[in-house]
């Protein structure tokens, strides 16, 4: 390995004059004086690291800096362009592809096949569900509709990851609290809370009916869940988390969203180890259109409803505050 | 039905059953819990896989009661058992391995969603590797993504929530065209089970109908999951990714995730395009050349890094390059050892990232190489163990990563017409390697007169060491009884078709 030559050494060579003259700050001839001092780096002074550090960086700003480096600002205005262009390549290309595919409407189509035939001729007998896209998401293809509310459920964890507050760092006492919360929470408004006070229990009301009869009217656990999350939402706004703390705190969260998935979990796993072994599952199906009927089909929705509910609640509080 | 047969179904079961659980434990139970999960599905799979290579069939496992067009179907077979099996190897050994670290860098009341987080993980990879439909693929991918973006930013500092930002944008880029593909297809032969999609894609192409839409489909899944797993043009998500999340999540992310894409585009290949369908479509080509531009560009960036950390991460751009090329051959052969690759990449690569940890910790923390000089000594264990995993890297007979490059080039003298570019790429690629695995290696063993830094002796770590230790049998094993597992490979590879 060959030594390193000390400053004073290197600032004799060639190529030092020749690096200082592609600078700009010298001629590139021999014994030529300094044409910018301001910009010439205190090469001789070697114990002042911090200043060469922070003559570095404001090179390196510079150069990154797009009013003084044409090249930059040049290649951002083709970069955005390419984009651009790009992206309209792209949609056309998929939109010219999708002249090739089959007519919507059409009864020869590929997907008018003896799949959804039997959804809907023996849909009502096989599941007990008079809405049979609630008997197909949740009977037919039951481990689909587990994993989706998984998602939900692993993005909720997520947003925790992110943005939930670590208390002891960030919130000292209790009068942080009191400021966090001014802050954060809505002024005292009656119209507002007017409004949520006849709105909410209708709300509340009208998700747990979407929930319950997901499987004989159009809705299920997906909608009724997001109906009952935003009535929650409403009364958050209207009332601030003080009252909402009283029912809804983190273990609140944690033990519904523990509690609806693990149903879930047990019931489809015994319901998919029955049918796999050929095993009678013993599950009553029950009279279609009654309430009670479709066998897990009304569990599984509840325990969807409540993952929904919990998710779209927790986004909000964390989004909104941080913390229950 | 045996009970055997119940395995796959039980073990995706479990790995999702421990995501609620471990969310309501404290973080110190919901540690063991996941790791008594991962070691209970490694063993029922490595009994599914004794039991499938008996028996010499594949089987298929319907979810409920309802036959698979109407309902939804699992499929195992040996190369599934084994994936399975292999990946929670992995998972269980990178857990244990950066569990110090993740005490030290993650907050403790956030300690028990990284559980979370793992067991979701290793639930949708199961499922990427046991699943028969291709909407069940696309949900557990969702997982998948979600799931990784946590494990990116749990560490929560700046750079590891810039990169776990990027790696979103990216990945829901592949996801919206993996989802877009799935649409078409599903369009064009109305069935989303892949048994059922491959005859009615056998039907078209004999027909010659839809021919256009068909090579979209083939495009979107294939540029989808290949910007999943970061191949060559799409790697710029990679680096941050690797190199600031905390040590677990780096080697699960670089070995394990990856991988179930991968694994998920040779399934869609074999049993939902079919092969000679797919290798007709000029899209193996796009593949096989990003794959060689991969094997060249990771390598050099690798090679310009002064951090150790993002050293190791640029050169998975340069392995996953190896794997693409490998499909993009286009021959059994090449695919056999694409698939050995993964194995042996998987295995290297997370214990290189756990065996640098141990080196930064007796340099300060720091990652630049200047500190890092002689930490071979400090830490006398990591030292070895990022040797071995170095020289695996680069190809030296006993270790596994010989393997997989002799029988890349075995593949391409099979191989006409390419075998020039495959044999000098790989040659380059070895010596670029080399270079910047060497040089590593050389910096962590001069030795410095009198360092600052503190000595750490084995028996300081013993988790740490173990698992070290496990990792380097792991890739010993590999190397040495390549025979047997090509042959498995080969033998799960038929089961497919």
């Amino acid at each position: 390995m060959s030594r390193r030559k000390t400053d004073e050494e290197y600032s004799k060579t060639r190529a030092y004059k020749f690096f200082r003259w592609l600078k700009g700050q010298t001629d590139y001839t021999p014994d030529e004086t300094v044409m910018d001092m301001d910009l010439m780096i205190p090469i001789s002074d070697a114990t002042d690291t911090v200043e060469r550090m922070k003559d570095r960086q404001l090179n390196i700003d510079s150069v990154y800096d797009e009013n003084s480096n044409k090249m930059l600002r040049f290649f951002a205005v083709l970069y955005r362009v390419v984009a651009v262009m790009f992206c309209i390549v792209l949609a056309a290309l998929l939109v010219y592809n999708v002249s090739y595919l089959p007519p919507v409407g059409d009864p020869d189509r590929p997907t008018s096949n003896e799949v959804p035939a039997r959804y809907i001729e023996k849909g009502i007998e096989e599941t007990g569900a008079v809405n049979i896209v609630t008997g197909m998401i949740l009977d037919y293809r039951a481990f689909d509709t587990f994993g989706e509310s998984n998602v939900l459920f692993v993005a909720t964890i997520t947003v925790l990851v992110l943005l939930r507050l670590n208390k002891k760092n960030e919130r000292n006492s209790e009068s942080d609290d009191a400021a966090d919360d001014h802050i954060y929470e809505p002024g005292d408004d009656l119209i507002l809370q007017t409004v949520a006070k006849f709105l909410v229990p209708i709300i509340m009301v009208f998700g747990i009916y979407v929930i319950l009869n997901g499987h004989l009217s159009p809705g299920g656990g997906f909608s009724g869940g997001a109906i009952i999350g935003a009535g929650l939402i409403l009364y958050l706004n209207a009332f601030g988390f003080e009252k909402t703390e009283r029912f809804f705190t983190e273990k609140t969260y944690k033990w519904i969203s523990f509690f609806a998935l693990t149903t879930y979990c047990l019931c489809k796993a015994y319901s998919f180890f029955c049918g796999a072994n050929h095993l009678d599952s013993h599950i009553p199906l029950g009279t279609p259109g009654a309430i009670l009927s479709s066998g897990l089909i009304l569990i599984l929705n509840i325990c969807v409803g409540l993952v929904v509910a919990c998710t779209m609640y927790t986004f909000y509080v964390m989004f909104r505050k941080g913390d229950f | 039905m045996e009970m055997v047969r119940n395995i796959p179904f039980f073990s995706i079961m479990l790995a999702m059953f421990s995501g609620p659980v471990c969310s309501v434990l404290p973080g110190k139970v919901a540690r063991k819990v996941n790791a008594a999960v991962i070691t209970v599905v490694m063993i029922m799979s490595a009994v599914l896989l004794r039991y499938l290579v008996i028996n010499g069939e594949s089987f298929v496992y319907m979810m409920g009661h309802f036959p698979a067009p109407w309902g939804n179907e699992i499929r195992a077979g040996v190369l599934e058992a084994g994936m399975a099996m292999f990946f929670c190897i992995i998972m269980l050994l990178s857990v244990s391995g950066g569990i110090k670290k993740l005490y030290d860098e993650v907050v403790e009341s956030k300690h028990n969603l990284y559980y979370v987080l793992v067991g979701l993980m290793l639930s949708s990879l199961l499922a990427l590797v046991y699943t028969n439909d291709l909407f069940t693929a696309y949900v557990f991918v969702e997982i998948n993504t979600i799931s990784a973006c946590g494990l990116i930013m749990i560490r929560e500092n700046g750079r590891t929530i810039e990169a776990a930002v990027r790696y979103m944008i990216m990945s829901l880029i592949g996801s919206a065209m993996i989802l877009l593909g799935i649409c078409v297809l599903y369009d064009i032969t109305g069935h989303l089970l892949m048994s059922n999609i491959k005859e009615s894609v056998e039907v078209l192409v004999s027909g010659g109908r839809y021919p256009e839409p068909l090579l979209c489909v083939v495009a979107l899944m294939s540029v989808g999951l290949a910007i999943k797993c970061a191949l060559f043009p799409f790697h710029a998500w990679l680096p941050d990714a690797y190199g600031y999340s905390t040590v677990s999540s780096a080697a699960i992310l670089s070995s394990l995730v990856s991988k179930g894409y991968i694994f998920l585009l040779i399934k869609i290949i074999y049993r939902v395009i079919g092969f000679d369908i797919y290798r007709n479509s000029g899209v193996i080509d796009v593949l096989f050349i990003f794959g060689l531009a991969g094997m060249i560009f990771g390598s050099v960036s690798a090679i310009r890094e002064n951090d150790i950390r993002r050293m190791i991460a640029y050169s998975s751009v340069a392995q996953i390059g190896y794997i693409f090329m490998g499909i993009g051959m286009g021959t059994q052969f090449g695919m056999v050892a694409a698939i050995f690759h993964m194995l042996s990449h998987a295995s290297t690569k997370s214990l290189l990232f756990i065996s640098a940890i141990g080196l930064t910790d007796v340099s300060d923390g720091s990652r630049k190489f200047g500190p890092l000089t002689g930490s071979g000594y400090r830490n006398r264990i990591a030292g070895i163990a990022f040797a071995v995993g170095a020289l695996s890297m680069v190809g030296v007979p006993l270790f596994s990563g010989f393997i997989s490059k002799l029988l890349f080039a075995e593949a391409a003298v099979n191989l006409t017409g390419r075998m020039l570019p495959v044999l000098i790429v790989l040659g380059i690629s070895t010596i670029l390697n080399a270079i910047y695995f060497m040089k590593t290696v050389i910096r962590i063993y001069t030795p410095v007169d009198d360092s600052p830094y503190p000595h750490v002796h084995m028996r300081q770590v013993p988790l740490y060491a173990a698992v070290l230790v496990v990792f380097v049998i792991l890739n010993v094993t590999l190397g040495v009884m390549s025979d047997f597992i090509t042959g498995l490979i080969s033998t799960g590879l038929e089961m497919f078709s």
